[in-house]
């Protein structure tokens, strides 16, 4: 209890109390999820349970009322950055569970630990958006990175499911230990784990000690590999292909987001702007992850594994933003990452109905030919892959707009012009897609498994809403912006 | 009254929505919506035209205005305003528009409630841009209008149409991101200078540049615009897109898209940038002239008709740059003239060729000959259409190239006597259409119906306008003399009127660190 042992005693108010309810009602939704399975083995029951909790947490979040900036010594920080993320993840997590029950009905027999498994590690992403300490960073990622490991390998009669579950696995244990050790070495350094604390030791330098870099390399390894940003992205395309396609989307959306807005945290708390060496660094893995997303995503026959690559790319534009700073790089980072959440959520959505009870629809044979079976689905999903190209109307855009904005403020033009370079390469893979989904095709070659359509009402309904936050989020972005201005500032 | 501005796009959005609606029901039904949703907003522009030819707005540019804040906290105001200049493309915009539905009333069988649907969808996003006095919200258009465009392409055009579309709107796509960025330049600059972050043109007419960032910010409009003309070492993707789209698609590319670029050059690139654009304009010019012999030389040895029209669009794009750069008055009301009189005359050749090919199937013109025996009302307009392309006085073209030429002299002789050495050029590549297609001996042996009611309509429409141009110009450079003064002149003052409440981004009076851009 070293750590602790800063602090003299450690006294709770009731406005703490409320601040960390968010948390408890996930927790106890895990273990309530528990009792129930031991009680009888209903999915229905469990989805319901999830998917209550999940909307009953977020309705408190926005609902009660309380001050703007908490702060649970030495762990936790209640601001308006940390609770907008934290109400993002929570929705997120809501429309996969949303996703994921249609997808889990016609697959596993025993589906209903899936569920313990999205809570926890949901409540292990929100961990992450509100810590501040070393300590509450490294429970976080550990209890998203244990769950998903499971998470990745629940098909496991599949067998890419599997193998892309050890994989995760080895890689996330290695990282883990990398980020352990660059914590040991910044503690070191700096004799605190908490954010302020090295902030405050960091302060009087202009350059970064030795041990400190040494420390925070390691950090960002850890970290580089959760965000699959170049050069730590081999994981990537394999992890995503094996998973099933709500486990993917959780990965592409949940999981890194939690991890970019802790980078941006820690980040912003030690000035890291300030240190040529950290631009550097980030300049860099920028560039190569736009670069080698791309390139590689060019290359691909598969869906999935389009996407995956392309998730590469993205988190090379939010570092964009990122490393823009300013308060309009937060904005933008913000922004960007509800965009991108939306779309990802939808594109996978989209896959996830398209797919029968052996396989995940990932082939472009599964999309060929789409828009003439199923026309809804295919304008769907091009409006999704459009926006992920950032073109008009959507979400994808204004927030692209946004961060070639915020680089455009901060003089970053060597990273906004790779910026925009990329993105007219990475216009070719999403419209290739599209172009596939437009071919004509003559006879259906098998025959349509719509396996029980009822179910697919719930994923229906939850992509409806997607959709319709995409294009209002594209044409009316004004509400949200406000929104996560006002958070930001408060 | 100002209504009316956005009123044109919505129309045509709605439009859009409701003929793929009703397409389930009848065909019939969706051509029937487009044709009426275009014919009423071409008869609105031409009443707005009349009235303002009886009574011109007194001191001011600018027919109407109007605004409303659309993201505030960026200082994007949904602006859009009339003047001479959009007043006339609105014109040729509706006008063709009508034309692209009626020429695809037999060419399109399939699938024709998307169709008329992405038809619509470019049309509005087309009229966006000629309207919007918004620098975000005319970006936001100029992208709007690709994507139907790459679906027209993609699913409705000819053999090769994936390859097409595809280039089409990577090479768009990336030109107009790179417009982004100038865009956003201009913006922080503007808002370093004068603390108003707008994006609206009236607040930033007046920026004052450091001359290389002035540059800088000019070349990534500039590439945009060069781009969409084509200019020529950008003109890559354009004979692709209009050889393998289907009629309408290469009529809506060749006379409106085309000239989207066009307009920005005189909207944008001359008033907000004139230092820069000075700089560079004998480069310019020179790159004008180098298209202008360049696309007909490319045009004389295609034999693929459309190809062959498509370079012909190049050689005469190249007049535009030529006579935008001359800053000369004479030149852009030249330029002006070439807008339409080019959208009208090679959208007609496209509209023939269209009409050549759902005849024999091909678009090959060593498979033709001889058809003006077997068809000659169309070998009649063609006659007139190619006579329009070679410049022959009494068309609409010849005025146009004349009054470039005449300003340009006065600017750069040597240039202009090359670039009528490309008239010259003009005259061997259209003779050929008509040596090759129209004359000869018959080459193929089968029965050629002559012009439906239909095309007859059409076609017929397009001679009157184009003879109309060539004999009365004068209406059309009334129209849009002020608007071109007003471009070429900018350091008189902005009339109030059209400034925009100003709702500037408040977003940046609260950040503490924001504005590091000095």
């Amino acid at each position: 209890m070293l750590f602790l042992s800063e602090r003299k005693e450690v006294v709770m108010s009731r406005e703490d109390l409320l601040n960390i309810v968010p948390l408890f009602i996930l927790t106890s939704a895990a273990i309530l999820i528990l009792f129930s399975i031991a009680i009888k083995r209903n999915h229905k029951v469990i989805y319901v349970i999830t998917a209550l909790s999940l909307l009953a947490d977020f309705i408190f979040l926005v609902t009660v009322d309380t001050p703007a900036k908490g702060i649970i010594e030495p762990l936790f920080i209640f601001d308006g950055f940390g609770k907008f993320n934290f109400g993002l993840i929570l929705i997120t997590a809501l429309a996969l569970t949303m996703l994921s029950y249609a997808y889990f009905e016609q697959r596993e027999e025993r589906k209903e630990e899936y569920y313990i498994l999205l809570i926890l590690a949901t409540l292990g992403a929100c961990t992450l958006v509100i810590s501040k300490h070393f300590v509450s960073l490294f429970l976080g990622l550990e209890i998203l990175s244990v769950s998903l490991y499971s998470m990745i390998a629940y098909l496991r009669k599949r067998k890419r499911s599997d193998e892309a579950g050890i994989k995760y696995l080895i890689m996330a244990a290695f990282s883990s230990a990398f980020m352990l050790f660059g914590m040991a070495l910044i503690y070191y350094t700096t004799g605190s784990m908490e954010f302020g604390a090295i902030a405050s030791y960091l302060a009087p330098f202009s350059k970064l000690p030795l041990l400190m870099i040494a420390g925070l390399g390691f950090l960002l390894i850890g970290i580089g590999f959760k965000l699959g940003v170049v050069p730590f992205h081999m994981w990537i395309a394999d992890v995503y292909e094996g998973a099933p396609l709500p486990v993917t989307s959780f990965i592409a959306t949940v999981s890194k987001g939690g991890i970019v807005i802790l980078l941006v945290r820690f980040f912003l708390q030690i000035n890291g702007h300030q240190y040529t060496s950290l631009v550097v660094i980030f300049s860099v893995v920028a560039i190569a992850s736009m670069f080698i997303g791309n390139l590689l995503a060019l290359q691909q026959q598969n869906i999935k594994r389009i996407l995956a690559y392309s998730s590469i790319s993205h988190m090379g534009y939010i570092l964009v933003a990122f490393l823009a700073g300013g308060s309009l790089g937060i904005e933008a980072v913000a922004f960007y990452l509800v965009a991108y959440f939306i779309t990802t959520v939808g594109a996978f959505g989209i896959l996830t109905t398209l797919s029968d009870s052996q396989r995940d629809a990932e082939l472009f044979d599964d999309v060929r030919g789409l828009f003439w079976r199923r026309p809804w689905t295919a304008a769907i999903f091009s409006a999704m892959l459009l926006s992920l190209a950032g073109v008009p109307l959507t979400a994808g855009f204004v927030g692209e707009f946004y961060i070639v904005a915020a680089g455009v403020q901060g003089n970053m033009w060597l990273l906004v012009i790779i910026l925009v370079i990329n993105s007219a390469i990475g216009l070719f893979y999403y419209i290739r897609i599209i172009s596939i989904m437009s071919e004509k095709q003559e006879a259906i070659d098998r025959p349509e498994v719509t396996l029980k359509p009822s179910v697919y009402f719930i994923s229906g309904i939850t992509i409806a809403a997607l959709v319709i936050a995409l294009f209002w989020v594209g044409i009316f972005p004004d509400r949200l912006m406000t929104l996560i201005r006002f958070l930001i500032f408060s | 009254m100002a209504i009316i501005l956005p009123g044109f796009i919505v129309t045509l959005l709605l439009g859009g929505i409701l003929s793929w609606i009703v397409a389930k029901q009848s065909h019939l039904y969706a051509r029937w919506i487009s044709l009426l949703t275009l014919l009423a907003n071409f008869i609105a522009i031409i009443i707005i035209w009349i009235q303002n030819m009886k009574s011109p707005a007194s001191g001011s540019s600018w027919i109407l205005n109007f605004s409303v804040a659309w993201i505030p906290s960026f200082g994007i105001n949904f602006h859009m305003a009339l003047d001479g200049l959009s007043l006339l493309l609105l014109s040729l915009t509706f006008f063709l528009g009508i034309l692209s539905v009626l020429i695809s009333w037999k060419e399109i069988q399939s699938r024709v409630g998307l169709y008329h649907f992405c038809l619509l969808w470019v049309l509005a996003g087309i009229t966006g841009v000629f309207l919007t006095m918004d620098l975000f919200l005319f970006y936001f258009f100029w992208e709007v209008m690709l994507i139907p465009m790459f679906f027209l392409i993609l699913i409705w055009g000819h053999e090769n149409r994936r390859y097409a579309a595809f280039k089409f709107f990577i090479f768009t796509q990336a030109s107009g991101l790179l417009m982004l960025l100038s865009i956003l330049g201009l913006y922080f600059v503007h808002g370093g200078q004068t603390g108003i972050y707008s994006f609206d043109y009236f607040q930033l007419l007046g920026t004052a540049l450091a001359p290389k960032i002035g540059m800088w910010l000019m070349l990534g409009f500039l590439v945009a615009f060069i781009v969409k003309l084509p200019a020529v070492p950008f003109h890559a993707w354009l004979p692709d897109a209009h050889s393998e789209a289907p009629t309408a698609g290469s009529l809506v590319l060749a006379a409106l898209m085309l000239k989207t670029g066009a307009y920005g050059l005189l909207r944008f690139i001359v008033p907000l940038f004139r230092d820069a654009a000075m700089e560079i304009a004998p480069w310019a010019m020179a790159i004008g002239v180098l298209g202008i012999l360049y696309g007909a030389l490319l045009a004389f040895s295609q034999t693929n008709l459309k190809r062959l029209v498509a370079y012909t669009s190049v050689s005469h794009m190249g007049f535009i740059m030529l006579g935008v750069f001359s800053f000369n008055e004479v030149a852009a009301q030249g330029v002006v003239m070439q807008m339409m009189a080019h959208g009208i005359s090679t959208g007609a050749l496209f509209i023939l060729a269209g009409m050549i090919y759902e005849r024999i199937h091909t678009r090959d013109i060593r498979e033709m000959g001889g058809f003006w025996m077997k068809m000659p009302f169309m070998g009649a307009t063609a006659l007139v259409f190619t006579m329009a392309t070679w410049g022959l006085p009494g068309l609409g073209n010849f005025v146009a190239e004349f009054l470039t030429l005449v300003g340009v002299w006065q600017v750069a002789p040597m240039l202009t006597i090359l670039a009528a050495i490309g008239l010259v050029a003009a005259t061997a590549y259209s003779l050929r259409i008509l040596q090759k297609v129209f004359y000869g001996s018959p080459v193929v042996s089968m029965e050629l119906t002559d012009l439906s009611f239909r095309e007859r309509i059409i076609m017929g429409a397009l001679v009157i306008s184009i003879i109309w141009l060539g004999l009365f110009p004068q209406p059309v450079l009334n129209t849009s003399i002020e608007a071109v003064n007003v471009m070429l002149h900018p350091n008189n003052k902005v009339e109030a009127s059209v400034l925009p409440s100003l709702k500037t981004g408040d977003a940046f009076s609260l950040r503490e660190k924001g504005g590091s851009d000095e």
